[in-house]
Formats: C-alpha cells, structure tokens, sequence
C-alpha cells in the first residue's frame, strides 16, 4: 500500500521563492534552500521545484541552488523549468536531483517525453500540464500560462503517458492561487483516463481542500505552494486531518 | 574506518546517494576502479534506468563477475537490487543470481510505476533494526517476488521483496537515500554491519 503525497511547491524567480496569484502578481516567500529543509523536516514528502521564470526568459533553471537544495533534502526532489533536452536532464539528475518536469518543452516537441523515458526511465519524468477550462473544454497553456494552445488537457494526458511520462503534475489554473479548493472533476476524470500517478495542483486552502480531494478523485499527491509557504497549513496537522478520513499517509 | 565505494555504471543518479552518505559524514566516493571498490569497506551497488542499459554497461567494464566476489558488506538499491536477482523481466535480462528469486513488472489495477511512500514489513534483522512498519520512498514498475531471502516485506497489490539478504549482499527496492530520517537510519544500520 502506497500512502497519498503531501508536495510543497517551490517556484522561484531570480533564486528566491514566490507564489503568485493566477500565475502572475507574484510576492516574495522566502529562501528556497532553507524553506526546502524545513518542509523536509516538517514531513513533507516530496518536493518540486519549479524555475518559473527559465522558459519565459530563456535559460535553463538555476543549478547551483538546485544543488544545494538536493544535497541538504532526505526526501525526494523534482526540478522543473527550461528543461529542452536530455543533456539538461543529464546534467540536473548529477546535480542530485531525482525527477525533472516538463511542461512547454514537451508541446513544443513532444518526442522529448519519448527521449527522457528512455534513457533516464519514465520514473525520473513528470510531465506538467497547466490548462484552463475555456467554454468547457479544458485548454493546455505553455510558458508560465502565458500562451494558449491548441490541445485538450486529457488528450495530451493520454499522449504523453504513451510516451513514456512516469507521472502527472496537473495544475488547474482557474483555481492557481484563489485557494477555493481543487479542480476536482477534471482531476478525477484525469485520473480516470491514465494509468500513471497524478500529482493535483491549484486551489488549495484549507485542510478539507487536500481531504476531499482524495476522497473524491483518485489522485495520488496534492501539491501546494502559499498554504505551505505561509503557514496558513501545517503538514502535520494536515496530515492528522487525512488519517482522521482513513486517507492513507505517511 | 569505514569508507563507502557506491559503484560508477552509468545508471543515473548517484547523486542523492552519495549526498545521503555525506550527511552521515562517512567517507565516500563514486568509482568504476576495482581495486578502489575492493579497499573500501561498504559497497553501494545503486540504479536508477533500464535494467537491460545497465546490464550490458556491468558485462563491458567485467563489473558484473567482479561484484560477485565482494566479500565486504554490498547494499543494491532499486535497479541494483534487481540487478542481483536471477532474472528481471525488464528486457528480459539475466541477473547475477545472488538472490534466489525473479523481478516482475507489475500486473495490477494500480497505477505503475508504483510512486510514493509505503510501510516495509521487516523480519528480524539488523538491516532493520528500529526500522520496524517505517516507511520508505518506492518508485518502480518491477518488484521481486517474495523467496527465502526476503527480510522486508511490502505490499502493492500482491506481496513483494522490499528488501533481500543474502550473506555479505542486501538490497533493497526503495530509496533510503531518499527516505528521510528512516532512510538515514537504514543507511546507519548498513553501515554497522561488517
């Protein structure tokens, strides 16, 4: 039995970590080396580190922070942000990190998700799907949810998990920042049409928004980001919530 | 004075291996060099990537007899614990039969590859000692089926190998590099055997 995953994002902008409010207005939240620390001692279970800034400005995400984040974490670490080739993944797997994401790169050329399966294994590949639902049809953003694209959110779900996707970070960013809960219907139709773990994103707020997400779609981690940051939600009263739901975790 | 040698063969990330031994503030150091693996006194065998790739890398460098004759204690993580069953069915690779049992890819209603946290139910053993029911961090689409060498048990539908020993050779199929205080633990406790 695998237990349900508590991730905190970590997007950081010129080194710092900072969150925003639907992807833009973005405040200040802190050192990333020192916040990924504390997360892992306060029972997070994973991390993911998105460069947010390395698509739009065209570089790749910042390494040597990276490699500080992953020398001083005991828990798993995703990277994220201007990953274009398998030689970038090369180069971020020796710096200690353990899994990467993709998100623009994999739309721009979606053989890149066939490329990094294959020789890294699909257990070091998260593919990010940002999208935004537009008169009911769940449309795919790249670039920071700048730009709008011509592809359907479980469509591409489906065609990157043939590709060799070892897992799914799917953001909603109608509800990114407005702390009203998860996009829990398409989550669970997600879950539904692939049979690789999904990682939800967007939308949390409180403690209820992480139990009725896993009571009510077959997700396999909840990622947030301000709730963590903030201290709005303490992990550990998070995680006392969902066993007191029978929701499994660690 | 203990010093670890965590085999080089190109299998991905050592990274976050050999960081988890530099927390532990043990000396430690990535190699391919025999005689360098032979002198240190833990051997960390990791993996990470295919295991047919890995294989074939292990058969070119002549790695893959050598290992066999380690008389030090050997740790295999994931891939490299598979590497040390007798077959996996991972692009139907022949293993070096260290372990008397076979790695499968997972036939379930689950989602695969298996991803996260999960409790290992282990036997009596100093590899485990005050790590009883702890969870580790798992992510894989094989898993070795249950034999006699099995010392830790967990569960993803059907019963697997989460960790095997055999004399001076364990493995297991999680990340303890990866697992938090309790991987630190697992990593101390190998650390102890001798």
């Amino acid at each position: 039995m695998i237990s349900k995953r508590i991730i905190p994002c970590l997007d950081i902008k010129n080194g710092r970590t900072v969150k925003g409010v639907n992807f833009v207005d973005l405040k200040d939240a802190g050192d990333p080396v020192a916040l990924a620390s504390s997360y892992s001692q306060k029972g997070a279970d994973e991390l993911v580190f998105l460069d947010i800034s390395a698509t739009e400005e065209g570089r790749g995400a910042f390494e040597p922070l990276i490699y500080q984040v992953a020398k001083s974490l005991t828990i798993p670490f995703t990277v994220g942000g201007g990953i274009r080739s398998t030689e970038k993944v090369s180069r971020l797997l020796q710096q200690g990190v353990d899994k990467v994401a993709i998100n623009s790169s994999a739309v721009k050329r979606p053989v890149l998700v066939s490329e990094i399966a294959n020789k890294f294994g699909s257990q070091c590949l998260v593919v990010a799907i940002d999208a935004k639902c537009i008169d009911g049809v769940w449309k795919v953003h790249t670039v920071g949810g700048k730009q709008s694209e011509a592809l359907e959110l479980f469509s591409w779900a489906e065609e990157v998990t043939d590709r060799g996707a070892g897992e799914l970070l799917f953001t909603s960013m109608d509800h990114d920042g407005t702390k009203a809960g998860f996009a829990i219907e398409a989550l669970a139709e997600l879950s539904s049409r692939v049979n690789i773990p999904i990682i939800a994103s967007g939308g949390a707020g409180s403690i209820e928004d992480f139990s009725e997400l896993f009571l009510k779609s077959n997700v396999d981690a909840a990622l947030a980001a301000s709730v963590f940051h903030f201290s709005e939600i303490e992990i550990a009263e998070l995680k006392d919530h969902l066993r007191s739901k029978n929701i499994f975790v660690r | 004075m203990k010093q670890v040698a965590i085999i080089d063969y190109g299998a991905g990330n050592v990274q976050s291996v050999q960081f988890a031994f530099e927390r532990l503030g043990v000396k430690n150091l990535v190699t391919a060099d025999k005689s360098k693996i032979q002198q240190a006194s833990h051997v960390v065998f990791p993996g990470v990537g295919h295991a047919k790739a890995a294989k074939s890398h292990l058969t070119d460098t002549g790695l893959i007899d050598f290992i066999k004759t380690l008389n030090q204690p050997v740790l295999g993580i994931c891939l490299g614990m598979q590497l040390l069953c007798n077959y996996t069915e991972e692009g139907s690779t022949e293993g070096l039969r260290i372990f008397d049992t076979n790695v499968l890819k997972f036939n379930v209603d689950l989602k695969v590859p298996a991803v996260g946290w999960a409790p290992v139910n282990s036997k009596d053993h100093p590899l485990f000692e005050n790590l009883d029911n702890k969870q580790f961090y798992f992510v894989h689409s094989y898993y070795a089926e249950l034999c006699e060498q099995t010392i830790g048990l967990a569960d993803y539908q059907v019963p697997y190998s989460a960790a095997l020993a055999n004399e001076n050779f364990f493995g297991v199929q999680f990340h303890p590099e990866r697992s938090g205080v309790e991987g630190q633990q697992l990593l101390t406790n190998f650390l102890n055997l001798s």
